[in-house]
């Protein structure tokens, strides 16, 4: 009976006890205990997102450096494609252009070769004028005896005669 | 859930009381029949036959000193303060001036037997006799369950505080030491006991409360394991400490109690008119059942420490009882009631975390239905 019967004494020491206990306790530990370790939840939870962020952040600016790299690659071929045609261009035109200039020497060249031509003929003409003049004039001084004989000295003048 | 653990206790309760008549009906017999026949006449004015139920009472209950071991009439005690209100007259003395009440010291006597076994009464004149008519003086002594109680909240203290410090001084970095073991268990309590119990919203303010008990049940409850000083005493299993915690629990659901709760007890909703009038049955039984809770939560505690404790010295009575009959038994016995005695030592390890739990957690559920928001019908048909 004495095992279920609760005594004054240990309950007022306990009354006592106890509430000194939830009081100190309340008060110097769980008070800063619950605090410490809803502070630390609140940061590593914070943490955890900011390295969320982060990552996001990061696969973020990856996407824009592959974007920015695609783009750079985009360019770099355009550019190549684009001075592959300047090249082009270049080539043709400088093509045109030695045509065109090679087109002009031989025009100047064949004017040159009409105009030498017309002056050698000029003075071929000019020579044979003085050969006829010459043969001609030997003609004339040695008087012809017969018809044959004329005809044979001026074939013979005639070779003798060298376009020069 | 609430239903099965009351179920449980009930049970426990039950073995409780099959398990000390047992005792104290073995005892006798086993101690009459060692005296008539095993013992010598000479050994038995010496050498007092073992007494299994005696022992295990005297161990699992209060007393004025700190008993460690006995040894060939050889006795080491830690005498303790007796501190008696008598008439208004307060009288102050060590226990040992009562010579483990073999002597009457100022007028009053340590009872070794009778009904006020363990309790100090009055003398009459010739300084020996009780005085049966005269009142109990009030007891306020320091005894072996108040200085253990005085330890395990010195414990409580020291340890926390010190936890407390760090927590404040190095915010924000993992625990380290003690800090690391005890912090699962502060938050197995924040997320298992009081969350569930009281929501998200109102649980803070219940963490004190909620984790005082916690600790304080479950330190006692180890302390109550380690068999010398300063463990050994048997807190968590006296009526009187389960009745004081049981009555902080019940103090502060009534505090908190809101208009719907107080509504449900005195005029419980849905429950038909003659259930209230003329006889008012409904708040008749929502009043027991106010009562029972703390109650509930009171013999719960007391009754499975008690019991815990009776089950391991009962197998250590064991060796003894046999070691009475013949030697060589109470040798082939220990062997067993030392396994025995080990497998009930790790259950009450297990039993001393799940009685703190099954506090913290009943408490909390107390609070949370004090508190609960009650859907009113008729708000919500005029919504419609």
């Amino acid at each position: 009976m004495q095992l279920v019967t609760p005594g004054i004494g240990l309950i007022f020491w306990m009354l006592v006890s106890f509430s000194l206990v939830l009081f100190v306790l309340g008060k110097y530990a769980w008070g800063p205990i619950m605090k410490g370790i809803h502070q630390r939840e609140d940061t590593i939870e914070k943490a955890l997102e900011a390295a969320n962020d982060a990552k996001k952040e990061m696969l973020q600016l990856k996407a824009g450096n592959e974007q920015l790299l695609r783009d750079a690659k985009d360019e770099r071929d355009a550019l190549m494609r684009d001075a592959r045609k300047v090249k082009e261009s270049i080539l043709e035109e400088a093509r045109v252009k030695a045509n065109e200039e090679a087109a002009r020497i031989m025009e100047t060249a064949r004017e040159n070769i009409q105009f030498e031509k017309m002056a050698a003929i000029n003075d071929l003409k000019n020579q044979i004028a003085s050969i006829s003049i010459e043969i001609a004039e030997k003609l004339i001084g040695k008087e012809l005896e017969n018809k044959k004989q004329q005809e044979q000295l001026t074939e013979k003048l005639l070779k003798e005669v060298k376009i020069n | 859930m609430i239903r099965k653990l009351l179920h449980t206790a009930r049970l426990q309760v039950v073995i409780l009381a099959l398990f000390l008549s047992g005792f104290t009906y073995g005892n006798t017999t086993t101690s009459d029949t060692i005296t008539s026949s095993a013992v010598p006449a000479h050994q038995q004015t010496e050498k007092k036959a073992f007494d299994a139920g005696k022992m295990i009472i005297e161990h699992i209950s209060d007393a004025h000193e700190w008993h460690i071991l006995e040894y060939n009439g050889f006795q080491l005690t830690i005498p303790l303060p007796v501190i008696l209100l008598d008439n208004g007259k307060l009288v102050a003395f060590s226990s040992g001036n009562f010579h483990h009440g073999h002597e009457a010291y100022l007028g009053y006597r340590l009872m070794t037997e009778g009904v006020n076994e363990g309790k100090i009464v009055k003398v009459l004149a010739d300084g020996e006799t009780p005085d049966a008519s005269a009142k109990l003086p009030l007891d306020f002594s320091i005894t072996k369950n108040v200085l253990s109680l005085f330890i395990s909240v010195l414990l409580l203290c020291l340890i926390f505080i010190s936890i407390g410090n760090k927590y404040k001084n190095n915010p924000n970095t993992a625990p380290k030491g003690l800090q690391s073991v005890l912090e699962p268990i502060i938050l197995f309590v924040r997320d298992d006991i009081a969350i569930p119990g009281l929501g998200k919203k109102n649980y803070a303010r219940f963490m004190p409360f909620l984790l005082t008990v916690f600790w304080f049940i479950f330190l006692n409850n180890l302390l109550g394991l380690v068999p010398v000083f300063p463990g050994g005493a048997n807190l968590t299993g006296n009526i009187a400490v389960t009745m004081v915690l049981a009555l902080f629990t019940f103090a502060i659901t009534t505090y908190n109690g809101n208009k719907g709760y107080w509504k449900h007890i005195v005029n419980a909703p849905g429950v038909p008119w003659w259930l209230k009038i003329p006889i008012p049955l409904m708040p008749i039984v929502e009043i027991v059942g106010l009562i029972t809770k703390p109650f509930v939560l009171m013999v719960r505690l007391f009754a499975n420490m008690t019991a815990g404790h009776i089950i391991l010295l009962g197998f250590m009575s064991l060796i003894f009882i046999f070691g009475n009959m013949n030697i060589m038994a109470g040798y082939g016995v220990s062997v067993f009631s030392i396994a025995f005695g080990v497998f009930m030592s790790l259950l009450e390890l297990l039993v001393a975390f799940i009685q703190a739990y099954v506090f913290a957690l009943l408490s909390s559920i107390y609070f949370g239905m004090a508190m609960e928001e009650h859907d009113h019908p008729e708000a919500h048909t005029t919504e419609h």
